[in-house]
């Protein structure tokens, strides 16, 4: 098995490189995909879109239903994610929380229905595996949270200008929520961001970019033809394209950032959303 | 044969790109356990992106942003974006489609106690 395995993936290199010889030579600025459409994104971008960054021009405006549907594939990843994993009952499994004496360090083992209340500050409730965790660390890991969350909200709106936009600015909210759940617990990210909120926003998310490409339909214009929104803007078709291109953008990281927290959580927890990394 | 070196060097890349294509090709059918195939996949995907945004350079061009000093009458000025634009859907789509195949995989390891391809074929054909 293995020595076909490897006769067949050297058979399709020898006859990828024999392509090679087809492609364009590395920075050749006559090659095939540099010559056709790539000069009317660099050149139309700015008089059309308002856009000085080519990239989200050609993201949100004109390769804006390519952009909306890896959107929908996002979300639909994070919902297949969720059926696989969360929805399957726990057959046969005792469950045993663990509680903490925080001045003692004493731990209580309690059987299902049995809980703490949170609301008792003494005890805090611990994971199966828990070891005591490096205070530096975690405060640290926590005071870096609101820095990597304005710098994501900075990547957002800035992305007209920088590099930057949806897809980024939403994996860096994502990441910040990863953080917490890695230096404390899972718990507190689910009371952070439980999963309802989570799947709510990533929905919201696509809704925000369908809605925007739908409502242009009741302004006169094409599906996804923000220019449609001048008279609703009172400003000029490209700014308002550049302003189309914003909704959009914060739709697409609304939906990145909730359904990579959604992944996280159930992959790190097998599903229960309780106990985990 | 100078002809051919040359020739050679200008496309030197591409036999990089596809040998790392085929380590992940041969990672996801020779490799027998799941999370390994899916580390494939992952290799695999790196070499189609680094390909693709190879295919975007230009000799001596900036960022694909604006430049207000260099303006956009010259193209060639530019890195060609839609190489960018595509790959940075595809990066996002690969993470949150590695999170499904992760969720399958624990799963099969949940039901069967093992990731092993052929283990857990035995397990399936025999009982």
């Amino acid at each position: 098995m293995k020595r076909l395995a490897l006769f067949t993936v050297i058979l399709a290199g020898v006859l990828f490189a024999a392509t090679a010889s087809e492609f364009p030579r590395l920075g050749d600025p006559d090659s095939a995909p540099s010559r056709h459409l790539s000069p009317a994104y660099i050149q139309g971008s700015l008089p059309q879109t308002h856009t000085p960054n080519f990239v989200t021009a050609v993201l949100g405006d004109y390769r804006g239903f390519d952009t909306m549907f890896e959107t929908a594939v996002v979300f639909l990843a994070g919902m297949s994610c969720f059926f696989i994993l969360r929805a399957l009952r726990r057959r046969g499994l005792t469950e045993v929380y663990y509680y903490r004496h925080k001045p003692t360090g004493v731990v209580l083992a309690m059987l299902a229905p049995r809980r703490i209340s949170p609301r008792t500050s003494c005890f805090e409730r611990i994971d199966a595996d828990w070891t005591p965790q490096d205070m530096v660390v975690e405060t640290m890991c926590l005071f870096m949270v609101p820095f990597i969350q304005v710098f994501a909200l900075y990547v957002i709106a800035h992305g007209h200008y920088s590099p930057g936009g949806g897809f980024q600015g939403g994996v860096l909210l994502a990441a910040s929520f990863i953080l917490v759940g890695l230096s404390r617990d899972l718990r507190t990210v689910e009371s952070l961001l439980t999963e309802k909120t989570a799947i709510l926003t990533a929905a919201a998310g696509v809704c925000l970019y369908a809605g925007t490409g739908l409502l242009a339909l009741f302004f006169g214009g094409n599906f996804l033809d923000y220019g449609a929104y001048a008279s609703f803007f009172g400003a000029a078709v490209p700014a308002a394209r550049s302003m189309g291109i914003l909704i959009v953008e914060i739709g697409v990281a609304l939906t990145v950032m909730a359904t990579l927290v959604t992944i996280y959580k159930l992959v790190s927890s097998r599903g229960t959303v309780e106990e985990g990394l | 044969m100078h002809e051919l070196l040359a020739e050679f060097g200008n496309k030197f890349h591409y036999y990089g790109y596809f040998a790392i294509m085929m380590i992940g090709l041969y990672a996801m059918i020779a490799k027998t356990n799941l999370l390994k195939k899916c580390i494939g996949l992952g290799i695999f995907q790196t070499a189609i992106m680094l390909f693709y945004v190879s295919i975007g350079a230009k000799e001596g061009a900036g960022i694909p942003i604006l430049d207000p000093a260099v303006g956009t009458a010259d193209p060639a000025a530019y890195a060609n974006p839609l190489p960018h634009v595509l790959m940075l859907t595809a990066i996002v789509v690969s993470v949150a489609t590695l999170g499904v195949a992760l969720a399958l995989v624990q799963n099969i390891h949940r039901d069967h106690g093992t990731l092993e391809e052929d283990e857990i074929l035995q397990r399936l054909r025999g009982k």
